[in-house]
């Protein structure tokens, strides 16, 4: 609870910012969409709807349709503006999709929008058009580029999920219970460290649950180390597929992915360890060379509606504007009830963190595990 | 000279690219640092189970293979089993990569139906939960599938060499099955045997995607090492160094590639 208590007070500081920058806005002259900063420049979202409407299409990137409920936001999305939405390339990385707008710019089948982790976000600024929506007072300051060239849009907690009819007792309580005997050939990452966010931040848990900390990742490249020297480390990359198929029935992942994997798996079980509670959060940005530069602004105000932010909801993943509309009383009560139950106090790495912790592990992990 | 244009277009220009990159720094000076840095311990582990997977892989479907292909030839050269056995060899010398990987998982992995079947009858293959599937051992059954099928199809013509006159000639000289194969056609096919042995051991040394297929994480064998070491979704690659281990595995294929055709040449004085 204290998660709602530290937004609260970012939330705070962040109204109070906007209420001081609230007179410097643009004159009314309107500009081509593809400059617009926000709504208004281009002369109110009815002018941007009807933009989008003209372009009459969207390119979207690496989302997986069970990825935070991504197949209903664009069904969504398709019916409520009659604009058609091609997904490319569902099961891409970060780094795909920042590779993508790079090589196929000016083409029409280039990315408008993509959705990124912070750290691939913060690193390819230079690709991006700044852009705030509606909401922007809403998103906490530390989660957002000052001028709008990335903004987080929902995150998550790293988890174990696990298939509890596999597991010994039934039960994980520990990351540490993954060193026992029951867990041979069990435990499995959801990427290569080394390139995934995901797989990353299934490292850093683990190091912060074994006496390491953010600042500190040593200690999770020792544990799997020792996962491997013990014969409990899988080294096939889990997947949907992969835990259906029942290869791998221990995978470190965000909660919400672990969740989508209940359909397949009706004993699928996510923990998220009460001493290494570590958030993680991913960036929305629009394509500096978007081909429908308003239909890509107009799925930004539309994810960050109050309709956009609770699909992800539905979807698992906590939306990043969770504690404004949970104030509002817009939030969807239910879906936020069905989250996995968190005990621990959350974990925020920071940018240099992070860079930091993937440096490390790039370094390290082959000899770890190799 | 069309056919040397394909070649140095898709085989030297390939080769050449990547020895140059080989000796390039991360600023494109000159440097031999990438191929020093590959006596790291994980690297060199690397290179140590691709040699060893390759080495009882190619042994194990040399000896099959060759026993196989003796059947063959032993009966109708014209009859169902001699046609069946080449085109189902001929089928499943490519049957590698995602496919092969996909069907083992389907059959043998924990909850493969050959898996589940066998422990319905009390036996489990996986003692203590250890899934030896994506390791070395599994990954060298994989590979011999696709072995034995190639050593049957270039083994063959070796065997087809033999002439049923030089076993009637042993026998009316008064010598057994024995003497046939110890001094007539052991030391014939020998040379042909140890060439195609060294070609299985060419193909399973360079397999990628069946290993890829099979075990998605980690740097078991050099193929997924250069692999791990090309991409980065964070800027850390290392496109030399995997470069460097690539023309080491170049070096090491064509050396055993020259060793081939070598014995072939000497093979090939007595069979044709």
């Amino acid at each position: 609870m204290n998660n709602r208590a530290n937004r609260l007070g970012i939330l705070v500081g962040a109204i109070l910012l906007l209420t001081a920058c609230g007179g410097t806005n643009t004159p009314a002259s309107t500009v081509k969409a593809a400059d617009a900063k926000s709504a208004a420049d281009v002369g109110g979202m009815d002018k941007l709807i009807a933009a989008a409407k003209a372009e009459g299409k969207l390119n979207v990137i690496a989302l997986p349709p069970d990825w935070c409920n991504y197949g209903e936001a664009i069904s969504t999305f398709t019916s409520k503006y009659g604009i058609a939405v091609n997904s490319e390339n569902p099961n891409g990385s970060s780094q795909q999709e920042v590779d993508a707008i790079n090589q196929n710019a000016g083409t029409s089948t280039a990315p408008d929008v993509v959705d990124v982790g912070l750290k691939v976000a913060v690193s390819n600024t230079a690709v991006f058009a700044p852009y705030k929506v509606a909401t922007w007072g809403d998103l906490p300051d530390s989660l957002k580029e000052a001028t709008g060239l990335w903004y987080s849009d929902y995150g998550g907690f790293m988890a174990i999920g696990y298939d509890s009819s596999k597991v010994p007792g039934g039960t994980i309580s520990a990351v540490s219970d993954l060193l026992g005997a029951g867990f041979r050939s069990k435990v499995a990452l959801a990427g290569d460290p080394t390139q995934s966010n995901q797989a990353l931040n299934g490292v850093i848990m683990a190091s912060v649950a074994n006496g390491g900390s953010l600042d500190d990742v040593s200690k999770g490249v020792d544990f799997f180390h020792q996962l491997k020297v013990a014969g409990n480390f899988v080294p096939v990359i889990g997947t949907a597929a992969t835990v259906k198929a029942g290869q791998t029935p221990v995978l470190l992942q965000w909660d919400y992915n672990s969740l989508t994997h209940v359909k397949d798996v009706s004993t699928w079980k996510v923990f998220v360890p009460p001493n290494a509670t570590l958030f993680g959060s991913y960036a929305q940005a629009i394509s500096k060379t978007a081909p429908h530069p308003a239909a890509a602004r107009l799925w930004q105000e539309f994810i960050y509606s109050d309709a956009g932010q609770n699909i992800y909801l539905k979807g698992a993943c906590r939306p990043v504007r969770q504690t404004a509309m949970k104030t509002a009383g817009t939030i969807d009560q239910a879906a936020l009830a069905a989250l996995p139950a968190v005990t621990g106090t959350p974990l925020y790495p920071s940018q240099e963190q992070q860079v930091a912790a993937g440096t490390y592990v790039s370094a390290h992990w082959s000899a770890a595990i190799g | 000279m069309p056919f040397f244009a394909y070649v140095s277009l898709f085989l030297l220009l390939p080769t050449v690219l990547i020895a140059a990159g080989s000796f390039a720094a991360k600023d494109g000076s000159l440097t031999i640092s990438n191929f020093t840095s590959i006596n790291q311990p994980f690297l060199v582990k690397s290179f140590v189970n691709g040699a060893v997977v390759s080495l009882v892989s190619a042994l194990a479907g040399g000896f099959a293979g060759a026993l196989l292909a003796y059947a063959v030839v032993t009966g109708n050269p014209r009859g169902l089993l001699r046609r069946a056995v080449t085109s189902a060899s001929g089928v499943l010398a490519q049957f590698g990569g995602v496919t092969l990987a996909f069907a083992f998982l389907a059959t043998l992995s924990t909850t493969g139906f050959v898996t589940i079947l066998l422990q319905q009858h009390g036996i489990n293959i996986f003692p203590n939960g250890k899934v030896w599937l994506y390791e070395l051992s599994g990954l060298t059954l994989l590979y011999v599938y696709f072995q034995i099928p190639l050593m049957v199809l270039v083994f063959l013509p070796a065997l087809d060499g033999i002439r049923p006159q030089w076993r009637e000639a042993t026998e009316s000289l008064g010598g057994t099955s024995w003497h046939y194969w110890r001094y007539v056609a052991g030391p014939l096919l020998a040379p042909s045997f140890l060439g195609c042995t060294l070609l299985l051991f060419a193909n399973a040394f360079s397999a990628y995607a069946t290993a890829q297929a099979l075990i998605s994480q980690g740097s078991l064998i050099v193929p997924l090492a250069i692999s791990n070491l090309l991409t980065s979704e964070t800027g850390r690659a290392q496109p030399g160094l995997a470069k460097a281990l690539a023309v080491s595995m170049i070096l090491i294929v064509t050396i055993v590639t020259v060793l081939y055709a070598v014995l072939q040449q000497r093979s090939g004085r007595w069979l044709r």
